[in-house]
């Protein structure tokens, strides 16, 4: 009797139990559908070229327009300060950077509040909805990444002095930093909009702020004054910072600071899954 | 090895009534800065302050439930609306956690609790299949090898690459429901998709979920459904206010369900304003009854029953006749009518009432409308009000029903006692 119940024990494959250890990240079964985060990329992408008309060409439109504005009011009208780099150049390298950033924490941000709907029927590993759409947001970041190439050639052509470098095989680290720090941050505030509605304005609006402590639209080098710790603890700095340096061949900061944002986005990732684990759980109770 | 493959284990769960926080970051601070400077909560809604005690008043949806299912079995749940049965699937499907106990669970577990569930109106029927059997949980190479027999199931065919938003809600559902019904879990947890699509199709998923059942999986059934769970059924269990209120075969729980019916008053009143109606007319009861003049709300098939509707009538030389609609499954049944506008000369309370004549009613839960309106002239209805009134026919078989001996489920929404004869009508020519 005992060891037929002591079998049975061990022969559950799932026990629904009121909280998970925090520790218990399940991370195995997220793995198992991997299936599913490729499909909901796929999904995202295919109906978002079915929605509009323009498709692709909006990667073109939205980087061009924007960059155009910041060379007017920041390179033109404010003189800011560009290393010697071409303004235009300059400003479309921070913005592509940036934007993957910035859209992979915005979007993120919402998952609980704008899947309500779904998770309240199905269950799946809730951190699929988020990891799919980090790797959506990869999708428009190389079609935005291709875009900056093509103006990268065509000013090398026309004699700029711009040097890309073996830097730039620090490419995959500057994509996983993003990623992780963008869906860390996301996932952290998506947890808490399950509480807390209105973190959801912040994020649009405290993104676009960090924006402005980050060098994207000016350099490091001429950062001097006492605020120059702020922008050296902030994690996209060096992220910003060294693609210029692999791609425009100038930059004020040695790519060794990576190392620090390696770490800083490994720790807001943990936190971020420790904290969304919690949540999610009880989530639909009060969403 | 044991045969259980589901146990529930002193399931609770609790949810919380009233507010708790109010939602905002903004707000929650706005409420503690105010506490602090001793000023009323600002969003404490008017005349509650002294009903402090709603805050944080909680209620248990699901108190104490432990059962368990064995391999193969298939275990029908029923019980009023709010008795906990959603919760319990929801706890089952992990949906949402569980406040204390547990459930143990051995094989995959499929839920039906909606189907549908993320589709996206944009994909075609096709990539729909893919996403949506992801989302339950298969994985690519299992929604390849069952693609034909899906589609085949859902006989939507000739659309499979046409985005779903140009499906009718008909086909949008079949296709749904065709996805889910192949995912092959060993555990298949379905609430009431039955109630959707046409008659044909209904027959197909409860003949599915029978194959389900006997091809050695385990389901579990929550429906109002009656003649449904006796026949996929095996087993049941009645919740009653988040509290396992009846175990043990399907035939006996029910009976205890619509037992449990009859008690109930098988009417409605509203008082005042409330009644629904215009200012000249209001309807203020519907009532149904046995022989004996006794409510309730269990008919049997082969006696006879009455409606009884009671309305104001507050001006005097109103012209109207009054009208009742029978809804069963999905359809409406009959409708029956006073055959004649009546003038009602003198303001104050009316009751009409119809008999509703012994078989007639098929066995299942009917819902009852009410109308009160004129057509002559000008045309105005001043009562409309829509399934006012759930009752139960029920047939116990004992051999004197349009049935006759016959025990197996038969079809349609009307069962009149017809007569048949047979004649002999020569030998034949061989």
């Amino acid at each position: 009797m005992t060891t037929e119940m002591k079998l049975t024990e061990e022969n559950w494959s799932l026990v629904i139990r009121p909280q998970r250890a925090w520790w218990d990240l399940r991370l195995g079964e997220l793995w198992r559908y991997r299936d599913l985060v490729w499909l909901f990329v796929w999904r995202d992408f295919v109906a978002y070229y079915k929605q509009t008309i323009l498709g692709p060409l909006w990667y073109l439109i939205q980087p061009i327009l924007t960059t155009g504005v910041f060379t007017i009011i920041f390179g033109n009208i404010a003189q800011l300060s560009t290393d010697g780099l071409p303004p235009f150049l300059f400003y479309l390298a921070g913005n592509t950077v940036w934007t993957y950033f910035s859209a992979s924490l915005t979007s993120t941000s919402s998952t609980f509040t704008s899947n309500a709907g779904l998770f309240g029927k199905v269950y799946f590993p809730r951190l699929v909805i988020p990891l799919s759409i980090v790797f959506s947001q990869i999708i428009s970041f190389g079609l935005r990444f291709l875009v900056f190439l093509g103006f990268l050639i065509y000013f090398m052509a026309s004699g700029s002095d711009v040097y890309p470098n073996w830097w730039i095989l620090l490419m995959p680290i500057h994509i996983v930093i993003m990623a992780g720090l963008g869906l860390g941050m996301g996932i952290i505030v998506s947890s808490l909009t399950t509480k807390y509605r209105d973190l959801q304005q912040l994020v649009g609006f405290g993104a676009q702020l960090l924006m402005y402590a980050t060098p994207v639209i000016y350099p490091l080098s001429s950062i001097t004054g006492g605020w120059r710790w702020l922008i050296l603890a902030n994690p996209m700095t060096p992220v910003v910072e060294t693609f210029r340096l692999a791609f425009l061949g100038t930059s004020a900061m040695s790519p060794a600071y990576l190392l620090y944002s390696l770490a800083f986005t490994f720790l807001v990732l943990l936190i971020g899954v420790l904290i969304f684990n919690r949540v999610e759980n009880n989530f639909m109770d009060t969403v | 090895m044991s045969d259980t493959v589901i146990s529930v284990e002193h399931l609770s769960k609790t949810y919380q009534l009233g507010v708790i926080g109010t939602g905002t970051f903004f707000g929650d601070l706005n409420r503690w800065w105010a506490k602090k400077l001793g000023r009323p909560d600002p969003y404490a809604k008017i005349g509650e302050a002294d009903h402090g005690n709603r805050i944080g008043e909680s209620i248990w949806a699901l108190d104490d439930v432990s059962f368990q299912l064995k391999r193969g079995e298939a275990l029908g749940i029923i019980g009023r609306n709010g008795a906990g049965k959603s919760t319990l699937l929801k706890i089952m499907s992990r949906v949402t956690a569980p406040t204390s106990g547990e459930v143990k669970v051995k094989g995959r577990i499929a839920s039906l609790l909606e189907v549908g569930t993320g589709f996206h109106p944009e994909l075609t029927g096709r990539e729909n299949i893919f996403l949506n059997g992801a989302i339950l949980g298969m994985n690519r190479a299992e929604v390849a090898r069952k693609f034909d027999e899906i589609v085949d199931f859902s006989g939507v065919e000739k659309f499979i690459d046409t985005p779903v938003k140009r499906y009718s809600s008909g086909m949008y559902v079949r296709l749904a429901f065709a996805v889910a019904a192949h995912l092959e879990p060993e555990i298949l947890v379905v609430d009431e998709v039955l109630a959707v699509g046409d008659a044909e199709f209904q027959r197909k998923c409860l003949g599915k979920m029978s194959d389900v059942a006997h091809a050695g999986r385990t389901v579990l059934f929550v429906s109002h459904n009656m003649p449904a769970i006796l026949r996929l059924c095996s087993n049941a269990i009645m919740l009653d206010r988040g509290r396992l209120v009846k175990q043990g075969s399907a035939e006996q729980v029910t009976n205890y369900y619509l037992n449990s019916n009859e008690n109930a008053e098988g009417a409605v009143a509203w008082a005042g304003e409330n009644a629904p109606g215009t200012n000249e007319v209001k309807l203020m009861g519907v009532r149904l009854m046995d022989s004996e003049g006794k409510s309730k709300s269990l008919v049997e098939i082969n006696a006879p029953s009455f409606l009884e509707i009671e309305y104001d009538v507050r001006q005097p030389g109103l012209k109207f006749r009054v009208a009742a609609g029978f809804n069963t499954q999905g359809v409406v049944a009959f409708t029956t009518n006073e055959l004649y506008e009546t003038q009602h000369d003198r303001p104050g309370r009316y009751i009409s009432r119809v008999e509703i004549p012994a078989n007639l009613l098929a066995e299942g839960e009917y819902s009852v409308s009410v109308s009160l309106f004129a057509s002559k002239g000008l045309k105005i209805r001043y009562v409309r009000a829509k399934n006012v009134l759930v009752f139960q026919a029920v047939d116990y078989i004992a051999g004197d029903s349009a049935r006759g001996d016959f025990t197996q489920n038969l079809a349609g929404v009307l069962r009149p006692a017809l007569a048949w004869e047979k004649i002999f009508a020569g030998e034949l020519q061989l």
